[in-house]
């Protein structure tokens, strides 16, 4: 099989793991050396489906000693195999860099043999890359569960971010659908890696010579709509995997059929929407002080697809509104539909200078037609006086606005809500 | 009376000339900027050599500054003067009022600028241009920025693209870097830009791949990677491709997710009857689901014969005819087989005919079901079928006629053009023999290839019907 069939393959192959950041990382041009990180992340292309194309994202291989119902790659699937050599790895990245198609690598891989066998072949590829080419561009390794500490080790040392993938929201679901993986062993992973890091920093502060361990930290992946699991259950997930294991990024990737799937399996992908929706959710719980219980309720542990969770939110919770822009505290105004974190920002200077009014605010570009319900400013707004209308609901959700994917895929990208 | 200030195109001059206008206190509106893109009928005014004294500015004024003044733009030197002006003349606090018109217009230049800056990273595309003496390739782009922004993004290549010896060309402005030193030159057009570069059709391989059809967002695509760029990326030649393949692609996803709602287990043995003898078979076998096939078929094909038979021929599944009549080798195929049978002295009431496949896998073409060869999975899950006609029967002989039939009882690796006619000893009968399908022969449409292959079938069930007698006559 020639080189582009493979790559044909391992990339389709690939795409199904939502994440291709290559921000976050500080890894440091060297004189007459190649690469270097950027802290935002570049996007070099996209991909008709509007998909970031900033990593070369593949699998070393697609063959899989497991049998995951939910996994195009199961044992059990027609799909067709190939196999790539580390050394066709390593010269497919640097060529692809050289020409700066890419940031960086991202290598995962079926699990063949064993664990430890799989992490051995990806950190082959690491450090070939860091130690052969004098490669400092990103590289994001999978972090194989069950494979040994002294792996891991090596991987954190060449790679700029690990990741396990936690896969499904609970140990039920994954009995289900992947029962040879265990919930306790992908936590034992994501601790393991926590520890390394945090010691890694650690050191990092006392001398600047430290060795680095995966700088860009860990994240991992979570299928949404595989099982019947509520979005309650999954934020509560993602909200202890930050806490516990401090990762950087909880993916959420709407579970898509897959030719021959298991028949436990649903046949009809939730809407793309629901994965947007989740990801607004997520930002409100790491950057608007929001807590997992207030997004959604015991009687509906589902988010609501119609509006974004922090609108559903203020209309949950009229009595806090309308919020005076002029004098409301930053917590608060964080909950107002429509502001983001960098225009209460704005709004926290301009306001030391002078009293803000609506045309303010359209000049901050906040979208008014939903926010216009929930402040008050310096002028008139009589629209703010409207908040208890029983029909404020419809008037902030326009029905051919509805399930526009556009808007909330944006919006799931910068967490402007 | 207005003046005008000339300036080259740079930060740094528009730096030096606000300098002195400030310390000789020139308010905005008594000057007219003009730099090497614009021109003037208005006197200039003279700005002394000497440079004045310090004056301070938030530092974060100058960082912006640097940026707003690649927009391409004549009135951001007024627009930056004019914020200098304020910022130096009691309102401090200027840049912290983001919806003053001033300071407004400001950030929406900077955002602009630092936004094509970005885009610039992100959509240089470097060809390698060999060298003749064997050497490094040098690596050459050609790129079309928004606003005057090469000088302040070339230290990023710089850095990233140490190693390499690298050249990035606009139409305003050219750089190289050679290892050592940036060096800029004259702008030139696209035209002199190089040709290709092999790699690209990996590339375009990579990103067609990484593609999701079900998920179209064209909006999102060009809002992030706008079309006045995509002259200059390989991948974006295979977008239209993409596109326009892409409603054929979801169908087949479709389709094969329609094969799921048949709710297959995944093999047969889900549906076995607990008692194994020939009648109970052939009532649990309607019932199987252990594959997606059963959704499609009209009926599922059980063997025929005696339960004593000495000889089993296993065809590879049944046909259009024997779908409907719901017995094996009664179609055209079956007929061949019983003429060679009775041309070598095989009686056929001693012979017990079934299929590795019990299922007919078709693909509909207008009115017509065109036969498809069963895969692995689906003769994996059927396998327990055939497994269980043979212990009942217990045969002395078993012929797989095809590919499908050898594989399914003789493993993956048998090939029937390489063993064909030979008796191989097994677990389940003492003498297996594998030939080819009399299918196979039907639809050869050269008639002298069709006469000699009868002839070479014909040989095969030949060496059967010897071993028949011979058994016989042993008993």
């Amino acid at each position: 099989m020639d080189l582009r069939a493979k790559l044909a393959i391992l990339a389709d192959a690939a795409k199904y793991d939502a994440s291709c950041a290559s921000s976050g990382s500080k890894r440091r041009a060297r004189d007459g050396q190649l690469g270097d990180t950027n802290k935002i992340g570049i996007c070099h292309s996209y991909t008709p489906d509007g998909r970031c194309v900033s990593l070369l994202k593949i699998l070393l291989t697609n063959y899989c000693i497991y049998d995951c119902q939910y996994c195009v790659n199961r044992v059990s699937s027609d799909s067709p195999r190939a196999r790539f050599t580390p050394e066709e790895v390593v010269r497919l990245t640097l060529e692809f860099y050289k020409r700066n198609y890419i940031e960086g690598l991202f290598l995962s891989s079926g699990v063949i043999q064993s664990a430890d066998h799989t992490m051995e072949q990806l950190v082959e590829v690491a450090r070939s890359l860091r130690e052969d080419h004098k490669y400092n561009g990103y590289i994001h390794l999978k972090a194989v569960p069950g494979a040994s500490e002294d792996l891991m080790a090596q991987a954190g040392r060449y790679a700029d971010r690990l990741s396990a993938n936690i896969e499904l929201p609970t140990q039920r679901d994954l009995q289900q659908l992947a029962p040879e993986k265990k919930l306790i062993d992908i936590h034992r992973t994501m601790v393991q890696l926590k520890v390394r890091i945090a010691a890694a920093k650690e050191e990092q502060r006392a001398s600047k010579r430290a060795p680095q361990f995966a700088p860009a930290g860990q994240s991992t992946q979570m299928i949404v709509g595989a099982t019947p699991s509520t979005d309650a259950q999954i934020l509560t997930t993602a909200d202890s995997l930050y806490r516990t294991h401090r990762l950087r990024r909880v993916y959420y990737s709407a579970f898509s059929p897959i030719p021959h799937a298991d028949l436990r399996l649903p046949t009809k992908s939730p809407p793309l929407v629901r994965e947007n929706r989740l990801y607004q959710a997520d930002w409100l719980l790491r950057f608007y002080g929001f807590k997992v219980h207030e997004l959604t309720t015991p009687d509906d542990p589902q988010l609501d697809l119609s509006i974004d969770p922090k609108t559903a939110w203020a209309l949950r919770h009229r009595e806090q509104f309308p919020v005076d822009v002029n004098r409301a505290s930053r917590e608060l105004l964080l909950r107002v539909p429509g502001l983001g974190a960098r225009n209460v920002q704005r709004i926290l200077q301009i306001r030391r200078l002078h009293s803000i009014r609506l045309s303010d605010l359209l000049k901050l570009r906040v979208p008014m037609a939903r926010a216009k319900y929930f402040v008050v400013t310096a002028d008139h707004n009589p629209d703010s006086l409207r908040i208890d209308r029983m029909n404020l609901r419809s008037r902030v959700v326009k029905p051919e606005q509805q399930l526009n994917l556009f808007e909330v895929a944006v919006s799931a990208k910068t967490g402007e809500i | 009376m207005t003046n005008a200030v000339h300036i080259q195109r740079s930060f740094e001059a528009w730096r030096d000339a606000a300098r002195k206008l400030i310390a000789l206190d020139v308010p905005p509106d008594a000057i007219a900027w003009i730099d090497d893109d614009s021109s003037s009928l208005l006197p200039e005014l003279d700005l002394p050599d000497a440079a004045p004294s310090a004056f301070q500015v938030p530092a974060e004024f100058v960082g912006f500054s640097r940026l707003v003044a690649c927009f391409r733009d004549p009135q951001r030197w007024a627009l930056l003067y004019r914020m200098l002006w304020r910022l130096t003349h009691g309102e401090k606090q200027l840049l912290q009022d983001a919806t003053d018109d001033d300071t407004h217009r400001f950030f929406a230049m900077h955002r602009k600028v630092r936004l094509d800056r970005h885009k610039m990273t992100a959509f240089v595309r470097f060809r390698a241009v060999q060298s003749e003496d064997g050497s490094e390739p040098h690596y050459i782009a050609w790129h079309r920025p928004d606003h005057f922004i090469l000088r302040l993004t070339a230290p990023f290549f710089q850095r990233r693209f140490a190693s390499m010896k690298w050249t990035i060309l606009t139409p305003d402005e050219s750089v190289t870097w050679d290892g050592t030193d940036l060096r800029f030159s004259e702008g030139v057009p696209a035209s002199q830009a190089p040709a290709g570069d092999e790699l690209e059709t990996l590339w375009r391989t990579y990103y067609a791949n990484s593609f999701n059809p079900a998920r179209l967002n064209l909006k999102m695509m060009r809002r992030e990677m706008p079309v006045r760029h995509w002259a200059t990326l390989p991948e974006t030649e295979v977008i239209d491709d993409l596109i326009r393949e892409a409603p054929r692609r979801v169908e087949e996803m479709v389709k094969k997710q329609t094969a799921t709602k048949c709710k297959s287990t995944g093999s047969a043995a889900d549906f076995l009857p607990p008692r194994i003898s020939l009648p109970q078979l052939r009532d649990a076998i309607q019932g199987c689901r252990g594959c997606d096939l059963y959704c499609n078929a009209t009926q599922a094909v059980f063997g025929e014969g005696p339960k004593d038979a000495s000889i089993i021929f296993v065809g590879e599944q049944p046909g259009d005819q024997e779908d409907l009549a719901g017995k094996p080798f009664v179609g055209p195929s079956g007929h061949l087989l019983d003429e060679v049978m009775e041309e070598v002295g095989i009686p056929r009431d001693e012979v017990y005919v079934t299929n590795a496949v019990k299922h007919f896998k078709f693909e509909p073409r207008g009115t017509r079901r065109i036969h498809a060869k069963p895969n692995a999975r689906e003769m994996a899950a059927c396998k327990p079928w055939l497994a269980s006609e043979i212990s009942v029967i217990k045969p002395e002989i078993v012929v797989c006629l095809g590919s499908t039939a050898a594989q399914q009882l003789l493993g993956k690796q048998f090939r029937v053009t390489k063993s064909r006619g030979e008796w191989i000893k097994t677990d389940f009968a003492p003498r297996v023999m594998a030939t080819v399908h009399p299918s196979s022969l039907l639809r050869m449409p050269d008639h002298d290839a069709r006469v000699q292959a009868r002839k070479m079938f014909t040989h095969d069930l030949n060496l059967v019907a010897k071993a028949l007698r011979k058994m016989k006559a042993s008993a």
